[in-house]
């Protein structure tokens, strides 16, 4: 049997986070009633004039810089003509043959180690609108509320041979654009979308294979199983004999497979030209400069560092710095606390991750600080309660704020460490099994555990079992 | 420059233009004229001339990202065709 290499290529829309729309003063809230967001620019008006929204440039030029694209110093934007009634004006404004940003790369990391996949073009468009179809009432229901929303669309180079890696690439785009808080990424709601094309070749072979389009993917799970799928069923084709069809599929979610879009597939005649409502965006060096210095720290960067600094191994690094929130919290915790940053780590990322996990909360959504965190930890790490019973807290500690010294006093959670205190009970717990402890002293470690909680018992478990156990191997040895 | 009167009509069913036959014809040959008096630019050589994109000599036209509220939603649904108050209501399309 033949073997088959995957040609991936990604298209992702992600839809900027502005107040308002591009072309106009609408707002761009989500979940507003519909067609209240709309205006005479948006709902495509005879005579009306679109005028850019300026953080509309900078977050786009923004984004061009953090992938290490070259920023065209001017831009047009041309009309993209088809017809649809959730596109008003009969044509997207959008950007063509000199698009914004061109030339960029993202670096991604999957098991086969690191990669780097080139980024064709970023370009600045406008959303179209929405429409709910009724088949009973024989019409569709069309709101504009979302027509002239702003988005950049990023185009990658067919770099991707994998669904890991197409994933990988996605995660990584979507934590820069996260970083710059261009985006919500929000992928259930739409604002970050993606389309795969995907074709299969002999390994070996230099020309690309027929590609189809996947699109209806709502999640990161969602991508990487419609193109897994879809490299199945294409190697099945050939291997069958059969060619693959250029076409647009659907992902179906339920069935986990992709089937081919409903209705005829007209060949698209966009007949793109320059808008002439729009003059052509010249940017100024000084604003570029500005925007450069502007950047955040990006996650590449970060996980360096933290791998430098908090020593931490590569996996947590990854995982702690995938999400700018994430990663400020634990670096808060990590400088506020005494315990090592690793201790820290393990926390964000186990029972941290956990907590919000199970709530659907987000650290955003929780009034515990990092450093009331780093203060939990250090009561662990300082022998003052047991890990268990900080796990215990730790909800009321983050998600309402708690005081974690002050719970730990209140709610009686203080281990007893004073070997003092200790002793008696031990010593009274030995008199009490004769028998057992004869069995430890003759080597039988089995039986140190039925001691050690009969010591527990008799302190309600707030012993400090490390100094219970060194105690009691001193006494029976 | 030669418009084939099939061509005429693919244009004008992407501009969604109901043309009768006899103004097929008639289109096809005029826009062939207004091509051919087109072609006569490309005599001129413009290898080291940029494209030009506007005829506006000014650039880059912004707008701080405020939101403003100009019109109520009735007052943008009053040109609708048909509405039920809330959304455009227009023949269905899936």
């Amino acid at each position: 049997m033949a073997q088959y290499e995957a040609v991936i290529g990604l298209e992702v829309h992600a839809q900027l986070k502005t107040k308002s729309k591009l072309f106009c003063s609408c707002s761009t809230r989500f979940g507003n009633e519909p067609n209240e967001n709309v205006c005479p620019v948006c709902s495509g008006m005879p005579g009306v004039l679109p005028v850019m929204n300026e953080k509309v440039l900078e977050y786009a030029a923004k984004l061009g810089l953090a992938l290490d694209c070259e920023i065209n110093r001017k831009s047009v934007f041309a009309r993209k003509n088809y017809f649809y009634p959730d596109l008003p004006k009969g044509y997207q404004t959008s950007q063509f043959d000199l698009p914004i940003c061109e030339h960029g790369k993202v670096e991604i990391e999957t098991s086969k180690g690191r990669k780097t996949i080139g980024v064709t073009r970023i370009h600045m468009e406008e959303d179209a609108g929405k429409s709910i179809h009724s088949a009973s009432e024989n019409v569709s229901f069309v709101d504009l509320n979302r027509a002239c929303v702003p988005l950049v669309e990023i185009v990658s180079e067919p770099d991707m041979r994998s669904a890991e890696e197409a994933v990988a690439y996605l995660k990584s785009l979507h934590s820069i654009l996260r970083y710059l808080d261009i985006c919500d990424g929000n992928m259930e709601q739409g604002s970050f979308r993606c389309d795969a094309n995907v074709s299969i070749r002999p390994l070996g072979q230099e020309a690309f294979g027929t590609r189809t389009e996947l699109k209806n993917m709502n999640s990161f799970r969602h991508v990487q199983k419609a193109i897994e799928y879809e490299i199945e069923r294409q190697i099945d084709l050939v291997e069958d004999g059969d060619a693959v069809t250029q076409e647009t599929r659907l992902y179906n979610a339920d069935k986990g497979t992709t089937h081919p879009m409903r209705g005829k597939e007209e060949a698209h005649d966009y007949r793109y030209f320059p808008c002439p409502d729009l003059v052509p965006l010249v940017l100024d060096e000084a604003w570029i400069e500005r925007w450069q210095a502007e950047l955040p720290e990006l996650p590449e960067a970060r996980r360096e560092r933290f791998l430098r600094e908090y020593a931490l191994g590569e996996d947590a690094a990854v995982q702690l710095t995938a999400e700018r929130e994430t990663a400020d919290f634990f670096e808060a915790a990590a400088r506020a606390g005494q315990s090592k940053a690793r201790k820290i780590a393990n926390w964000v990322m186990v029972d941290v991750a956990h907590l919000l996990n199970d709530s659907g909360l987000t650290l955003a959504d929780c009034s515990g600080t990092p450093e009331s965190l780093a203060a939990l930890v250090d009561l662990v790490e300082g022998g003052t309660v047991s890990a268990k019973s900080a796990k215990d807290i730790l909800s009321e500690v983050l998600r309402h704020g708690a005081d974690p010294k002050k719970l730990v006093q209140e709610k009686g959670l203080v281990q007893e460490s004073d070997t003092g205190a200790l002793e008696g009970i031990i010593d009274a717990v030995i008199a009490e099994n004769p028998d057992e402890a004869e069995r430890v002293r003759g080597g039988d470690k089995k039986v140190v555990g039925f001691l050690m909680g009969q010591i527990m018992r008799k302190t309600q478990g707030k012993a400090n079992p490390g100094v219970v156990s060194k105690m009691l191997a001193k006494k029976l040895s | 420059m030669k418009i084939s009167p099939e061509e005429v009509a693919r244009v004008a069913r992407l501009a969604r233009l109901d043309l009768s036959e006899d103004k097929v014809e008639l289109f096809s040959g005029q826009l062939g004229d207004i091509l051919d008096y087109m072609d006569k630019l490309g005599q001129v050589d413009t290898r080291d001339v940029e494209p030009l994109y506007s005829p506006v000599e000014h650039v880059t036209v912004l707008r701080p990202d405020e939101t403003a509220k100009e019109y109520s939603r009735e007052e943008i649904l009053s040109n609708a065709p048909e509405t039920d108050g809330n959304h455009f209501i227009v023949p269905r399309i899936v």
